[in-house]
């Protein structure tokens, strides 16, 4: 469904986008079990599958705040950000995705907590973000404007139809401060768009991400146990239990 | 047209640590209290129930227990020549909000001052000559002594569970403790909390080099307890959720644990929540205070009346009312003239990350706000400071206030910050990592200060408090010095990969960075009205029946914590007003 969404957008390389679908889907192999066809096991898969037959809270998670072309972006940027390898799962299988979309509409990202009077001066780095942006504005134009720069600099091509290497090199000029974009700076987004991803990884699942703990795990933290005082002398061993969440669910 | 309540003996504004202490102290006299607080209310139950308060998106990143940015703020500047720009987003301190304020989102670290820190700039000049310190630095002597205090430090201990261990009580010096401090009349409430594994190799680190480490005294207790209060303490287990979190326990020393389960039975003492004060009124001639003017809930304008008004808000508040009240004269840095405003001085901290290989068990998660060890002898009189080349000292401690993922996880320098690399080295750290912090005094200069914004405003029109502060080649000093030490320590236990760095020459004061929440001074304690905006009761020199509670009236700050001595002074000053004011209400200290 939604690979379809982004074939149909961006029109003239339906064969591309499915391409990338198929890259981002194979690079999951490592956290799903290869049996049958690869497209159609797990639960990651499944999301990507509208075919196959899937429990109904296992359906594709459909972004309520990204539009289809800005969910694209996110799902390849945050493959790049966290990608799946050996050490642990990467940031799709997480949820990561989800995450962003859900946190987008919670008063945090519409800048409730911050201060947003004018007037808004540049000042020193010191002083933090001046300008009149809210999160979730800065992630929107952000995107837009990172898509803007592919669509010049890349004879007509998105950010997601780039390979790996392209996108990675967009991502390290916009963290560096090298990539020149209208209307926002690219450090800023990307330093937002970085904390976000983090923050889908490693929150609880509750907010979206982490699905199945799978961060927790990769770095060994026991989640929500909130309850060490028998373990704080033990020197010899690893701590032993496994994460649980806010819900009570047990990693 | 306001609204006008009937009149009562004190108003408090703010209901955190030192507005619990003083509302408890003036209810046991059987004066009528109304507290205003400009957040919610907030008890261990509900708000920091188990599980949903160790949510670290909530806590850490949506920050909701500290106070929110969107209706009011600072604005920061360097120099006094430069622009100031708002502190959009919380970063390198965090006021709390609600009932409990920062005292229920702080972690517990509860030192007391050195005797030498109470009068600091004799205590200074006797040992090196008063050219020693440098014509714009302002430090002053507080006006009382750490043995005038000792009885409200103590108490203070006694209502927290404070958990640690005496180094000299009555003159003796104990085995364990820190040699160094202030004579105490009795031991900690609590023994100190058991150390994980970061505290020890902290102990060793310090043996090795001389030092005499101690336990940090922290309010979060060590074993059950019950206060003199009658509020009851269970032991801390270690959950990892201090720092910006409400304590889910009754472990962590809090106004909401420790005081408000007294006062909210009193029918002397009325709390009401979403009542945000706008200023103190004045009588005609400015020298009396009639009480406050407040928003409610629904954003109507409340007087309240009052004999006594007591200031409690976090300690930039209680500037930022008392310059928008017009009590005392604002300061000016051009002149030096007028007080309110003026020393406003913060804190020195800085980092060492010490990474571990997969043998050694740190489990950062596991953590305990106030608990770890410390030492003194880089700090107070112990510090040649001639041979160092400032005017100050600090601490080093380790401390494991709690780790979780989203509040970031330490990688080594070189780490980039995503991708498989980043990836293996977090999953590499997490669990093997500590961290050793120095956290210097701070002196206050001239050309610091706090005043009005000219410029930007909060969602209730009033000015916004400007902040000028930067670091002084004596702090940036005093930062190399220190962190120099602290990473030779650290070399002691042979890490895999250290981090750390020391402020450069040239550094200059970041905002955006959590460093710490201890602001302090603008509207400080001394011994005439000329270098002072309150005397040594904390009483305005101005406005008698004013009196401004908290970390503003500090002259500058020591190496530690402020809350001990926060809560001594506020214990101090409720003792001055129940035992001299109210018999004969007028200044304490005759100018």
């Amino acid at each position: 469904m939604l690979a379809q969404e982004v074939g149909m957008s961006s029109d003239n390389d339906k064969s591309v986008a499915r391409r990338n679908f198929l890259r981002t889907s194979l690079s999951l192999i490592p956290a799903v079990t290869l049996s049958g066809s690869v497209l159609a096991t797990g639960d990651t898969d499944a999301k990507r599958n509208p075919s196959s037959e899937t429990p109904a809270d296992a359906r594709p998670y459909q972004p309520t705040f990204f539009k289809p072309l800005e969910w694209a972006f996110l799902l390849a940027a945050c493959d790049r950000l966290i990608p799946a390898d050996d050490i642990g799962p990467g940031a799709l299988e997480s949820g990561v995705p989800e995450f962003i979309d859900r946190h987008m509409q919670t008063p945090y990202a519409s800048g409730d907590i911050w201060y947003r009077q004018g007037p808004f001066i540049d000042s020193l780095s010191e002083f933090g973000y001046q300008g009149r942006l809210a999160l979730r504005e800065i992630i929107q134009i952000g995107i837009a404007a990172i898509e803007k720069y592919c669509l010049a600099e890349f004879s007509g091509k998105r950010f997601s139809d780039l390979t790996a290497e392209q996108q990675t090199d967009i991502l390290k000029a916009a963290e560096g401060g090298k990539l020149e974009l209208e209307d926002i700076s690219a450090k800023l987004f990307f330093s937002q768009l970085l904390a976000e991803t983090r923050n889908g990884y490693f929150s609880d699942p509750l907010h979206g991400g982490n699905k199945n703990m799978g961060a927790w795990k990769m770095i060994g933290y026991p989640g929500m146990r909130a309850d060490y005082l028998d373990w704080v002398g033990v020197r010899d061993r690893a701590y032993p239990l496994p994460p649980v969440d806010l819900s009570g669910k047990r990693g | 047209m306001a609204t006008i309540k009937k009149k009562v003996d004190a108003v408090i504004v703010g209901m955190g640590w030192t507005g619990a202490i003083m509302a408890k102290r003036l209810t046991d006299e059987g004066l009528h209290v109304v507290a205003l607080e400009r957040g919610p209310d907030r008890d261990t139950q509900p708000d920091f129930a188990y599980p949903r308060v160790v949510d670290e998106l909530e806590g850490s990143v949506h920050r909701r227990f500290l106070q929110s940015l969107g209706q009011e703020t600072f604005t920061i500047r360097h120099g006094i020549n430069d622009t100031a720009v708002p502190f959009r987003q919380m970063g390198s301190f965090k006021p709390g909000t609600g009932v409990g304020g920062a005292g229920a989102h702080w972690s517990g670290c509860h030192f007391r001052p050195l005797p030498e820190d109470m009068n600091f700039r004799s205590s200074m000049a006797e040992r090196y000559g008063s050219k020693f310190i440098p014509d714009d630095m302002t430090i002053q002597d507080f006006p009382v002594s750490y043995k005038e205090l000792e009885p409200y430090l103590d108490h203070y201990e006694y209502v927290c569970g404070t958990s640690g261990k005496a180094g000299v009580i009555n003159g003796v010096v104990q085995q364990g403790g820190n040699p160094f401090e202030g004579s105490r009349s009795r031991e900690y409430p609590l023994g100190a909390n058991a150390d994980y594994l970061g505290a020890e190799m902290f102990h060793k680190a310090a043996r090795e080099m001389g030092y005499h480490s101690y336990p940090i005294p922290a309010s979060n207790a060590s074993g059950p307890y019950v206060n003199p209060y009658g509020c009851q303490l269970g032991p801390c287990n270690f959950c990892g959720f201090c720092s910006d979190y409400g304590c889910l326990n009754y472990s962590k020393a809090s106004p909401n644990a420790c005081i408000l389960p007294v006062l909210r039975q009193r029918k002397n003492f009325e709390l009401r929540t979403h009542a945000h004060v706008l200023k103190v009124n004045l009588d005609d001639e400015g020298k009396q205070a009639t009480g406050v003017t407040y928003l409610d809930a629904e954003g109507r304008e409340v007087e309240q009346p009052a004999d006594i008004v007591l200031l409690c808000a976090f300690s930039l508040f209680n500037v930022q009312l008392m310059l928008l009240s017009g009590i005392g004269k604002p300061y000016n840095p051009e002149t030096g003239e007028g007080t309110v405003g003026k020393n406003y001085s913060y804190q020195n901290l800085n980092r060492v990350v010490l990474f571990f290989n997969k043998d050694v068990q740190a489990n950062g998660f596991m953590g305990i706000g106030g608990g770890g060890a410390t030492f003194d002898d880089l700090n107070g009189k112990q510090l040649d400071n001639a041979a160092a080349g400032f005017v100050g000292g600090g601490i080093i401690w380790a401390r494991q206030p709690g780790a979780g993922p989203v509040r970031g996880i330490p990688v080594p320098s070189g780490t980039p910050a995503w991708g498989s690399d980043w990836k293996r080295a977090v999953a590499d750290s997490f669990r093997h990592t500590f961290y050793f912090e120095v956290q210097g005094a701070c002196m206050s200069y001239r050309q610091h200060y706090l005043d009005l914004d000219p410029q930007y405003r909060d969602a209730f029109g009033r000015p916004l408090l400007r902040m000028t502060f930067d670091w002084h080649n004596n702090e940036i000093k005093a930062s190399q010095f220190l962190v120099d030490k602290a990473l030779q320590m650290s070399r002691v236990l042979n890490p895999r990969a250290m981090t750390g760095e020391s402020k450069k020459e040239g550094a200059r004061y970041n905002a955006t960075q959590y460093q710490s929440t201890h602001t302090c001074g603008g509207a400080i304690m001394g011994d005439s009205p000329s270098n002072s905006a309150l005397n040594r009761y904390l009483q305005s020199w101005d406005v008698a029946n004013v009196f401004a509670i908290g970390a503003n009236a500090f002259p500058q700050n020591n190496g530690y914590n402020p809350t001990g001595l926060v809560g001594g002074l506020a214990y101090w000053a409720a003792d001055a007003i129940c035992k001299q004011y109210l018999k004969n209400p007028g200044p304490l200290v005759q100018a």
